[in-house]
């Protein structure tokens, strides 16, 4: 009981007096698991809705296996990307190992199966009807993709969100590739295992609490968006 | 004249299973066709093949002389020159602003915030101020107008209307006729409208293509298709007052039929047998004693039942056999007819026709 509550009483302290440490702990995370979620987003939203409004062979095979990668374990898609880095691996030249890029890497081969996974069912969910009304009114295939997307606005925010929560607290994946470098490669979930085993518990719980805040505010403002959208 | 939209010998098939067999049609520019048949006849298959949104199994579509089939920039360019409303109005969830805008927007004519043509187009279909509404928070009726506007408002040569008022209350009903006939007249928009409502086919219509299975069954001056129905049409086409009967001839140069209950109606044809008739519901003249005229026929009857509609009153009247007469509300009220009042129904030998 003692042990949590002084960890509380420095968690509060830490965050306050503006510890420099945990602040660019934090801000890794953000910038790892933002950047992740935002190019996976820009490749995953487009392709999830050619698969999901386009007819072709092989379509269901595709999905299912879509599926099956949305719930990919992170720490087998920190042991691929690991692979493929170090310096032995095909994309060793890069010298990326350890780094907050390989950390971007390996979250966005999480995310885009999900973003993806998200989009296609989203985007099948707007009627046929809508899809060609649209091009009944003249619009051309591309416009009529955009238009769905519109229609299927609050589903492809709703990938967003599921996805970013998934990167920012996702652990096995950043611990592998980026090693838990201090100054360098520490995030917050990795912090949090590091700290713990060290029974540093109040550094650990500040760092609980900010993932707790930071997802629960991201969260809050896509929500809003979302039902903003509702409206719109 | 080279005609707008011209089929040849269109099929379409679905699964095996033909929708439509060797459709010819050809429609000129300025006209209003009525489609109709029953349901499952082909109507929205048709509309749906004119208007480029399917690919025939075989036939094909010459649209403004131009085969519509050569390629898919084609089509885009021939499609985005019509306009078409579907029988369940689907709108975007947006405002009906942006979804009347949106056919300018993605033609990039699109003048930004408060386009003159978007309030013309709601102002035709009698929706003005509805700008800012949500487009899902719309009753049928008015869906449907939005539906009316965004078709219009790229100022299509041709119109494509499948069931346009199919569930739709009278109100909206007559709304949208009235910008049907409006478009036409004052835009010369070719209309091809798909109905089972033969009232309103033939009081739209210049021409009525009726299907049957898939197979075009007539085609014609709407007129004339309507003046004498064959036995496919009136079986569908809500066709009242249709009675079959012994036909003997008079010495007079007409007929009488006996149909049932007493009934004997005096007809102009010179067939014999066992034939069928209709009186249209119109041409029944109502009144309350027996009068004198030159009509041929009257029959005495009860009210059985009264239906408004809206603009007149629809009686059905028990004279032996059960007939349908439609007066106005006016009539209605200063003959203080009620259910059980005796009434005489009078009408012309020539308005009884043969099918």
């Amino acid at each position: 009981m003692n042990i949590i509550l002084e960890g509380l009483v420095k968690a509060f302290w830490l965050i306050v007096s503006l510890d420099r440490e945990v602040y660019e702990i934090m801000f890794l995370s953000l910038r790892v698991s933002g950047t992740a979620v935002m190019i996976g987003a820009l490749l995953g939203v487009p392709s999830g809705a050619t698969v999901g409004l386009k007819e072709f062979f092989g379509k269901r095979f595709l999905m299912s296996i879509i599926n099956t990668l949305m719930g990919l374990p992170p720490v087998v898609v920190g042991l691929l990307v690991y692979l493929l880095l170090s310096t032995s691996g095909p994309l060793g030249v890069f010298q990326l190992l350890y780094s907050p890029e390989a950390m971007i890497i390996a979250q966005l081969i999480m995310v885009i199966p999900i973003v993806m996974g998200v989009t296609i069912s989203s985007v099948s969910s707007v009627s046929r009807a809508i899809r060609e009304k649209a091009l009944s009114l003249g619009a051309t295939d591309w416009q009529m993709t955009l238009k769905v997307l519109k229609e299927a606005r609050l589903g492809i925010l709703t990938a967003l969100i599921v996805s970013f929560g998934a990167a920012i607290s996702e652990v096995g994946a950043v611990m592998i590739v980026g090693g838990n470098i201090r100054w360098a490669t520490r995030v917050l979930t990795t912090a949090i295992v590091f700290e713990t085993e060290l029974g540093e518990f109040g550094l650990a719980i500040a760092l609980g609490l900010i993932l707790l805040l930071l997802a629960f505010l991201i969260n809050w403002v896509l929500t809003y968006l979302q039902w903003s959208g509702l409206r719109r | 004249m080279r005609p707008l939209i011209e089929t040849h010998n269109l099929c379409k098939s679905y699964n095996g299973t033909d929708a439509l067999k060797n459709v010819n049609v050809k429609v000129d520019r300025g006209e209003v066709l009525a489609v109709v048949g029953p349901s499952g006849s082909g109507k929205t298959t048709l509309l749906r093949l004119m208007n480029l949104l399917e690919m025939p199994t075989a036939g094909e579509i010459f649209f403004g002389g131009r085969d519509t089939a050569s390629s898919d920039t084609n089509r885009l360019t021939l499609r985005r020159r019509m306009g078409m409303v579907f029988q369940q109005a689907v709108l975007f969830n947006e405002t009906v602003y942006e979804n009347v805008a949106y056919p300018l927007k993605i033609r990039g004519r699109f003048k930004e915030k408060n386009d003159p043509k978007v309030r013309d187009a709601l102002k035709l279909v009698g929706l003005s101020g509805f700008e800012k509404k949500r487009a899902i928070g719309l009753s049928g009726g008015e869906a449907q107008r939005v539906a009316l506007a965004q078709a219009m408002i790229s100022e299509p040569e041709l119109l494509l209307l499948d069931e346009p008022t199919v569930n739709l209350d009278p109100r909206n009903v007559s709304i949208i006729e009235s910008v049907i006939t409006k478009v036409n007249r004052e835009r010369g928009t070719t209309i091809i409208l798909a109905t089972h409502n033969m009232l309103q086919a033939e009081e739209l219509a210049t021409r009525v293509a009726v299907l049957r299975e898939g197979e075009l069954a007539e085609i014609g001056d709407a007129k004339e298709i309507f003046r004498k129905p064959s036995d496919f049409l009136a079986s569908f086409g809500r066709v009242l007052n249709v009675f079959t009967g012994q036909s003997q001839l008079t010495e007079g140069g007409t007929a009488i039929i006996e149909i049932g209950g007493g009934v004997k109606i005096e007809a102009l044809t010179t067939r014999t047998g066992s034939i069928t008739i209709f009186i249209r519901p119109e041409e029944i003249i109502v009144s309350k004693s027996p009068i004198v005229s030159s009509a041929r026929n009257m029959l005495k009857g009860k009210v059985e039942e009264i239906l408004d509609l809206d603009q007149s009153v629809q009686l059905k009247v028990d004279a032996g056999r059960q007939f349908t007469v439609n007066i106005t509300k006016k009539s209605f009220q200063e003959m203080r007819i009620n259910l059980g009042s005796e009434i005489y129904l009078s009408f012309k030998a020539s308005s009884v026709y043969t099918v």
